[in-house]
């Protein structure tokens, strides 16, 4: 299943966007290297022919009329955001130049 | 007023209210002075509004005086775990990500207890987005169990637990997606009721994973329970998973439904690793149960043994996704060192989410990327269908499952927290109920020697409630451990 030690810590906190801290790296590398080889039990079963559950109970195209319902106003909307101006969220400069 | 209003029951408190014998901001007043006589040990609530909660009682009392009270919660104050949104409260999930954070909105539950009438007193401790069983893992303060305060109150809804247990809310809400309900009522010595996913609508509910993730109530007594769960049930067109299924008369069920019932024993729940003082009072439950007349019949779920490592597989990769939205650019904590659009991300990530949320975040990120998805994801979807398939064939013999509910009572603070893998293992008999899906129910059975409580945990089929509310009842009502309170 897995090659045990070879989790690449810098690969997945880029994945996930985490800055690790060279402590936090360490730490999860071993701890993670242990749970996974917990998880080395499930390549024990015999799952050949078995459907893979996503949910307890199947439930397919929920779908309601296409109306419009009452949402949020723009000052609700961005109330929370640490940075915002005309009603929009403001974030750092994405695209230089 | 009466001293002793903090360790009345729901059904005591609302005849008391009926009587004309209390009014509801007396009682909700008696409530916020019980907190403040006693959280400063037990560290259960994040915040509590206590002039919100007071208006809320007076419009109780006013509808009672007119003579149009709502129900049975009209008046009555409730807790809820601080990861289901009331508008105008804070909603944190105890994370620095969300310190600031007030709901815009209400959850459907909320809506459900507003409608009720019920006074919503105070946001409860968690482990952080609700990933812990110790209630350690809150980035505020670490909520301690009401019976030794040396020890945690479980998690993650430890708060929730907490709160009832130490005599200031008589009900609360929770959630559990891998026994957080269950868990820490079974360490605190009070009633906690998972239902079947879907019963209860998720929608306002902060998600970690949303395939497992279920509100459920916790209360002194299993009657309590169920008309929390009587108000809160129901299928929401705001949650697409939740169930259109009509909602049966729980109280009446109670009634009505009586032993003997058909119950399992499933002999994987009794192995390695359980407390022999938790092994012995859940045999004396079994025996209770078979002294009434109820066939005990042994079961088997042989793919038990796999359900932690199937959990924490699904769960942590749909906490990585979901998880994802909290990115520092629209209402969360924001890093004030970013350099750069992207940098805002890793850095308001790295100071908003403490350890144990991060270490998830990374485990489900690597069971999810490229090359090992197969090997983990969709085998551990694979293997959750045999477990599920295990426990329907258990029901084809029997009404419930009649197991521990956590292998042992309440641990120290910091004896595990160290040690992830074995607080993982910690949750191992109630894990396999949110895998399948399952209503499950872990009530008061006794203290051991040390004066700790026990729980037994009643599993049920599917949309099983009330029976398993009826099978609880019935043990409840021929013991007194629900009386049994913690000195604080």
């Amino acid at each position: 299943m897995s090659d045990k030690g070879s989790i690449d810590i810098d690969y997945l906190a880029n994945l996930a966007r985490i800055e690790l801290t060279d402590k936090e790296r360490e730490l999860f590398s071993s701890q993670l290297a242990d749970i996974l080889g917990y998880f080395e039990q499930l390549n024990q079963v015999d799952v050949s022919g078995v459907e893979p559950m996503a949910h307890a109970f199947q439930v397919e195209n929920v779908l309601r009329e296409d109306e419009s319902v009452e949402g949020f106003d723009a000052n609700t909307a961005v109330e929370h955001a640490a940075a915002k101006r005309n009603h929009m969220v403001q974030v750092p400069k994405v695209v230089e130049g | 007023m009466a001293v002793d209003l903090h360790f009345k029951t729901l059904s005591e408190l609302q005849a008391l209210l009926s009587a004309g014998e209390l009014s509801s901001v007396e009682l909700t007043q008696a409530l916020v002075d019980r907190k403040e006589a006693v959280d400063d040990k037990v560290q259960a609530f994040n915040s509590l509004d206590k002039e919100q909660a007071i208006a809320q009682a007076e419009a109780a009392d006013q509808r009672r005086a007119a003579g149009s009270v709502l129900g049975p919660l009209d008046g009555i104050p409730i807790g809820l775990k601080d990861v289901i949104s009331v508008k105008g409260q804070p909603l944190t999930c105890s994370s620095k990500m969300l310190e600031n954070f007030v709901s815009p909105y209400d959850a459907t539950a909320t809506t459900h207890l507003k409608v009720a009438g019920a006074v919503l007193s105070g946001r409860l401790n968690m482990d952080e987005f609700a990933m812990g069983s110790s209630t350690e893992n809150s980035a505020f303060k670490t909520t301690v169990n009401p019976w030794d305060l040396e020890r945690v109150a479980g998690g993650s809804s430890g708060g929730s637990a907490a709160a009832v247990s130490a005599g200031a809310v008589p009900v609360s809400l929770g959630s559990d997606t891998g026994g957080s309900i269950r868990q820490p009522a079974s360490f605190c010595g009070v009633v906690g009721f998972k239902p079947t996913y879907g019963r209860v609508s998720r929608f306002g509910l902060v998600a970690y994973a949303s395939s497992l993730d279920q509100i459920g109530p916790f209360g002194r007594s299993v009657k309590d329970v169920a008309t929390v769960l009587q108000t809160i049930a129901g299928h929401d067109p705001k949650d697409s998973t939740s169930i259109e299924q009509d909602v049966p008369d729980y109280a009446g069920a109670i009634e009505s439904n009586k032993s003997p019932w058909k119950l399992g024993i499933p002999k994987e729940y009794f192995g390695e690793g359980l407390d022999p003082e938790v092994k012995a009072s859940i045999q004396s439950a079994i025996d209770w149960y078979a002294d009434q007349g109820c066939e005990i019949h042994e079961v088997t779920l042989p793919h038990m043994d796999l359900a932690v490592a199937v959990y924490y597989i699904i769960a942590t990769a749909e906490a990585s996704s979901n998880l994802a939205r909290y990115d520092g650019v629209r209402y969360t904590h924001r890093s004030k060192d970013a350099e750069n659009a992207i940098d805002l991300y890793f850095k308001s990530r790295a100071e908003g989410f403490g350890e144990e949320v991060k270490r998830r975040i990374i485990l489900g990120t690597y069971v999810l990327s490229s090359g090992y998805y197969d090997a983990y994801y969709l085998r551990a979807q694979k293997v959750r269908t045999l477990i599920r398939l295990d426990f329907m064939k258990a029901y084809e013999t029997v009404d419930a499952l009649l197991t521990p509910t956590s292998p042992f009572v309440s641990f120290k603070a910091g004896e595990k927290n160290e040690d992830p893998l074995a607080m993982y293992l910690s949750d191992i008999y109630t894990i396999s109920a949110n895998l399948a899906g399952i209503p499950g129910i872990s009530i008061p059975c006794g203290l051991n020697s040390e004066g700790l409580p026990v729980g037994l945990q009643i599993q049920g089929k599917p949309f099983g409630e009330a029976d398993l509310l009826a099978i609880a009842n019935a043990y409840e009502e021929a013991h007194d451990y629900s009386s049994q309170h913690p000195s604080l």
